[in-house]
């Protein structure tokens, strides 16, 4: 059945919706910000919203809006990279893992199970404070951390197609293990990939906003959604709009996505 | 009819020779003492280019592995199957793919959900590289859909939109692509409606005909395999228990077996059926782990002697090319 067809998926429709509104800003936000989002103003410091800045400005003056819109964009490239390197790696540790078996799937999947026991935010923590804060690295580092998710992910499924009928005959048609694991298994993933893409998704929006709070991602006075949130915590009290923003665009990001991704999943 | 022929062809197509197929079995969960599922267990026997071979039996009775076993997708444990005198190995069985193909018993298992019927059937043409070019590709795929009763504006829709019968005649068609000689059906017609199993069956011996295929045909449906075939074999727990022409053995069936089976089929007369006197077979089939010493039928035989559960019987040639392996017929 298509998803949004029936009445349950609700859910589904709402979460199409919040993401296509947010995307909208974003995507606007790559050719037009109403200001520049970097230019200051000593004058217009802490202005709370008015009718010139929709939702206010910070404290170097800069308008809050094209931040935000400028900012959700560079998070959601980030994102959208660390799901990429994450999931490519994932899903060829996962598809070689499940296909081969034996002791190189054993071997494989104890190293993920090693580097899964670890809290991302702290393996990321030491990679990022070996090589250096950055947009780059960051990518790298939390991509590496995505990897055991997608491997799992795409090596179980990998293990349930290898013994359906349909590979067996491509088997025995001649076909290569090559031609077998990405023309006849990979594409069959797509019902538990599609979903747990999405989450990923919304993990690296997360992910990201976390380290660059921390002052280790994206680095000033470039914007990011998590950069923001970690400026505005030191004016919380007199300028709250100046967390709200950042902050209610993380919120319905994620949000749009989990109900994405889980219409999708229900999608039988 | 093509009796004739195969009679003047008597050329050997395929020999199975002591095939064994045993499966590594773990006993229970906790334990590490493991133990051998013998799925196959020495088996022989030959098929002649042209002839359809039946092979019967109840579930888990090794039928299955045979045909996989001889097409290697399983290893053997020991024994051989040679194809026109060419022993199929790890290596011999590159060249020979294209010779050998399989028809699969679950249609909904057996086509890739993701591909287009053109390109499931055009898939084997690009792998061994039968179609030079786009339209030659092309026009091979309409024939194939055409040979099996399909219809050419089918080959840019999708395994789903398609019913059992129909999309078994997709996978019967995949499996002449190549042009093969021999190809193993695996129980082609248990998951089809009834109305349908007819029509796949005179497709398959119609194309037979037109082809000159040779078929190992797997089924636990005697009366099936009884049209089909021209001779039969009947399996009992990883073991031929006997090898006939398929004529003899609904007239004359030796093994006690093969008569309880026969005795199985329903016959359309309601008076016929309340007199004929039905075998029925008392217990399960024992496991293939831990099989009954002597002859493996014993357990279940109601003609079982002391002699049984000692020596195996060996499968002799009682009639004119009728092997059955049974100690009642010692002499």
């Amino acid at each position: 059945m298509q998803p949004g067809k029936n009445k349950h998926d609700f859910n589904y429709i709402l979460g199409l919706s919040i993401t296509s509104l947010v995307l909208l800003v974003v995507l606007t936000g790559f050719f037009y910000t109403p200001y520049d989002p970097n230019k200051m103003d000593a004058a217009l410091r802490n202005s709370p919203p008015s009718l010139l800045h929709l939702f206010g400005t910070d404290n170097f003056g800069r308008d809050i809006l094209s931040r935000v819109m400028k900012g959700a964009g560079t998070t959601y490239i980030i994102a959208v990279s660390i799901v990429f390197v994450g999931a490519s790696l994932g899903t060829i540790v996962g598809a070689l893992t499940g296909y081969f078996g034996g002791w190189f799937d054993e071997a494989i999947m104890r190293l993920n199970d090693v580097l899964t026991s670890f809290p991302s935010i702290l393996l990321a923590l030491v990679f990022v404070s070996v090589f250096g804060p950055g947009s780059y690295n960051i990518i790298l580092a939390l991509g590496i951390i995505f990897v055991p998710s997608y491997a799992r992910v795409v090596r179980s499924e990998f293990i349930v197609l290898k013994e359906r009928d349909f590979v067996k005959n491509a088997k025995l048609m001649g076909a290569g293990n090559f031609r077998i694991m990405f023309v006849h298994i990979l594409p069959n993933t797509g019902r538990v990939l599609i979903p747990s893409l999405l989450i990923g998704f919304n993990n690296a929006v997360l992910a990201e906003a976390g380290l660059s709070f921390l002052g280790l991602g994206v680095q000033p006075p470039q914007a990011s959604l998590g950069r923001m949130l970690s400026e505005a915590q030191g004016y919380l009290l007199d300028s709250p709009w100046y967390a709200i923003a950042p902050g209610v665009m993380i919120i319905l990001t994620v949000l749009g996505f989990s109900l994405i991704s889980g219409g999708l999943a229900n999608e039988k | 009819m093509a009796v004739l022929e195969k009679a003047a062809g008597n050329e050997t197509l395929l020999e199975v020779e002591n095939l064994k197929k045993y499966f590594l079995a773990k006993k229970g969960m906790l334990s590490s003492q493991t133990a051998w599922l013998k799925a196959v267990d020495d088996v022989s026997f030959n098929i002649n280019k042209g002839e359809t071979l039946g092979l019967v039996g109840e579930s888990g009775c090794g039928k299955t592995t045979i045909g996989r076993t001889i097409l290697h997708l399983y290893e053997p444990t020991s024994g051989t199957v040679k194809f026109k005198g060419r022993k199929i190995d790890k290596h011999s069985i590159k060249t020979l793919r294209r010779h050998m193909q399989i028809i699969f018993q679950d249609p909904f298992a057996s086509l890739n959900p993701r591909m287009t019927v053109g390109d499931i059937i055009g898939e084997p043409l690009d792998i061994h590289n039968l179609a030079k070019t786009k339209n030659e590709r092309k026009d091979r795929i309409l024939a194939l859909l055409e040979m099996v009763g399909l219809n050419p504006e089918h080959a840019n829709r999708y395994p789903h939109e398609f019913s059992g019968g129909q999309r078994q005649r997709i996978g019967i068609a995949r499996a002449l692509a190549v042009e093969p000689e021999f190809i193993v059906c695996d129980e082609p017609i248990s998951a089809l409606d009834v109305s349908i199993q007819a029509q796949v069956i005179n497709m398959l011996e119609d194309l037979q005909q037109e082809l000159g295929l040779t078929y190992l045909f797997i089924a636990h449906d005697l009366s099936v395999v009884k049209h089909i075939s021209d001779r039969v074999g009947v399996m009992y727990l990883g073991k031929l228990v006997e090898l006939s022409p398929s004529g003899k053995l609904y007239k004359n069936p030796l093994h006690p077996y093969t008569k309880a089976l026969l005795s199985a089929i329903p016959v359309p007369d309601p008076n016929l059926s309340r007199s004929r006197k039905r075998i029925i077979l008392e217990g399960d089939i024992p496991s293939p782990i831990n099989p009954p010493s002597g002859c493996r039928f014993r357990t279940r035989c109601p003609h079982a002697k002391p002699i049984c559960a000692e020596a195996e019987p060996v499968l002799k040639e009682l009639e004119k090319d009728h092997f059955c392996a049974c100690h009642l017929f010692d002499s």
